[in-house]
């Protein structure tokens, strides 16, 4: 298709070359995180790299259905489609079955960021969006945790067919925020540093997924503040509740390495999209997310509360944004 | 004759399909979304609706011409609240699990603003015959938004049409689908499905006018 009046265009030179492009963003993402999956895929066996496929797929096929007709020659796009999926699949049960999967990254591309005009206009992280909407619709399968297992063998409800139930007849195993929960009992400190626990796909390695994070931040790909802020948030609050009762709440180290507080601090709070502009309004957020997640891990009905801090958080970024706005130079105290 | 019988049936399908009170002026929304957890819930709704819109156009029509125009929103309501009431008792008497599941949005129709903005917009300033006509397409695309997206909530929701099995016992529910946020999201997707053929009719028509002016 031609063009008859060109949108773009270029002046002789001199002229900046952008280094920084969100291919290349998206790009060191999925190096930073392929760690952590391998990880995940290693413990949890083939069955959860299927349920990982089967999101990235379901983010793809939308991206690419909702996309302008001109557009569909890049199949895969800047590479944000599949980083979606890929976040999504991480935060989902290694037995999901696969249609399940296949439909949290369809609506995580459709409703979470096809609607609202596509990368960069969307509200909430996409990715979140998909799994709020999984554990909404599906909340029996969306809770069943499978302990780490034999590499080769696949849990048969991984294959359930579409619209159907799926059996799960893989171990099963409450989640270390479960067993604290429901059962006061803790999980080693050691063994949520590797890995070696129930949980979701790619939550589990702690260490790797901290590995991936100090990538980014050398790349420059993501706000240090963010993951940062909201873990000395979630620790601090922690401590104050482990000191007034230590039997009954849990530590800060477990509450930081536990669940999905890594991969959402490092992956999900970061989206630039999503989270606030100046480095203020970016504290605020990061001891918001921190604060919440605490709250609704020890006094809510959850035993996770990740999702729905970042969530909540993405909400109010126009507001923080808003009122962290910094003084024009030189223009008086009151100007905006 | 024959422009008279066209001008007959553009009335009543424009409620049908053009002008669909639901997916077009997206009137009417909380009964929509209230009680569109099941088809046949929504089947009783539209039901409701369409009896209560039919009898008073007829009579808004029949009247006109004695309703004063600065009292006449008084007027409509007190004849759509009639038969409302009418709608509400039958509905007790002979089908009370349906009453109790529809509640309070039975007396809720008299809000209906699908119902009032017929009167206002459209019986008020027309003969009787074509007040009919209007009524029953605005009332027959209301009772099939409703019937629709009742089935697809349904169907995504707990796996039944009007209380049939289609799946199977391994039916895996989408608990969302009955639930508010389902609603929201499902007439969401079905307005934009009208919208996006909208647009796309009126694509085709542009280019086929283009074409044509070329030929000329």
């Amino acid at each position: 298709m031609t063009q008859k009046d060109p949108k773009l265009l270029i002046q002789p030179g001199p002229q900046l070359r952008q280094e920084m492009t969100t291919p290349v963003v998206m790009r060191d993402v999925w190096y930073a995180l392929t760690p952590a999956t391998l990880a995940g895929i290693w413990f949890f066996g083939l069955g959860a790299f299927l349920v990982l496929l089967a999101s990235i797929a379901g983010a793809v096929l939308v991206e690419w259905f909702f996309s302008p007709q001109e557009k569909r020659r890049y199949f895969l796009g800047d590479g944000s489609a599949i980083l979606t999926g890929w976040l999504l699949g991480l935060t989902l049960p290694p037995a999901l079955p696969m249609w399940m999967a296949f439909i949290g990254g369809a609506v995580a591309i459709g409703l979470g960021k096809t609607i609202w005009g596509g990368l960069g206009g969307n509200l909430f992280n996409p990715a979140l969006v998909g799994r709020a909407f999984l554990l909404a619709t599906f909340p029996i399968a969306m809770t069943t945790w499978t302990a780490p297992g034999d590499f080769f063998s696949i849990p048969s409800s991984v294959f359930a067919l579409p619209l159907m139930q799926g059996e799960v007849d893989a171990l099963t195993q409450a989640s270390p925020l479960g067993l604290m929960k429901f059962a006061h009992k803790e999980t080693g400190f050691f063994d949520l540093l590797f890995g070696n626990t129930s949980g979701s796909l790619g939550e589990t390695s702690g260490l790797l997924l901290i590995l991936g994070g100090v990538y980014l931040w050398w790349r420059r790909d993501l706000d240090w503040r963010i993951p940062v802020g909201i873990l000395a948030a979630a620790m601090v609050f922690s401590s104050i509740l482990f000191l007034i009762d230590p039997d009954k709440y849990p530590g800060p180290i477990f509450s930081a390495l536990s669940g999905g507080m890594l991969l959402g601090a490092i992956y999900m709070a970061t989206d630039p999209v999503t989270s606030p502009l100046t480095p203020k309004g970016t504290w605020i957020f990061a001891i918001g997310i921190g604060l919440l997640v605490i709250l609704i891990r020890v006094f809510g009905g959850f035993p996770e509360g990740m999702m729905y801090a970042i969530l909540l958080m993405n909400a109010v970024t126009p507001l923080i944004d808003r009122y962290t706005q910094p003084r024009v130079f030189g223009r008086g105290l009151d100007s905006k | 004759m024959a422009k008279s019988q066209q001008q007959a049936y553009d009335e009543f399908i424009k409620g049908v399909w053009r002008e669909n009170p639901v997916f077009v002026q997206v009137l009417g929304m909380c009964p929509m979304l209230a009680v569109t957890n099941s088809a046949i819930n929504g089947i009783a709704m539209g039901l409701a609706t369409f009896f209560v819109l039919v009898c008073s156009s007829f009579f808004v029509s029949l009247l006109k011409s004695f309703i004063p125009k600065q009292v006449r929103i008084s007027c409509f309501i007190i004849i759509i609240a009639t038969f409302v009431t009418v709608v509400d008792y039958t509905l007790l008497a002979l089908v009370p699990k349906v009453h109790k599941e529809l509640g309070a949005f039975i007396p809720l129709i008299v809000a209906n603003c699908l119902i009032l903005g017929r009167q206002e917009a459209f019986a008020s300033k027309n003969t009787i015959p074509m007040a009919m006509l209007d009524a029953v397409g605005m009332a027959s695309g209301f009772l099939l938004a409703l019937v629709s997206l009742g089935g697809i909530r349904e169907i995504l929701g707990e796996g039944k049409l009007l209380g049939f099995s289609l799946f199977g016992p391994n039916f895996e529910p989408w608990v969302i689908m009955i639930l508010p946020p389902g609603g929201f999201i499902t007439l969401g997707l079905m307005l934009l499905f009208f919208n996006w053929v909208e647009e796309r009719k009126k694509k085709l028509d542009a280019q086929l006018a283009a074409a044509e002016g070329g030929a000329d």
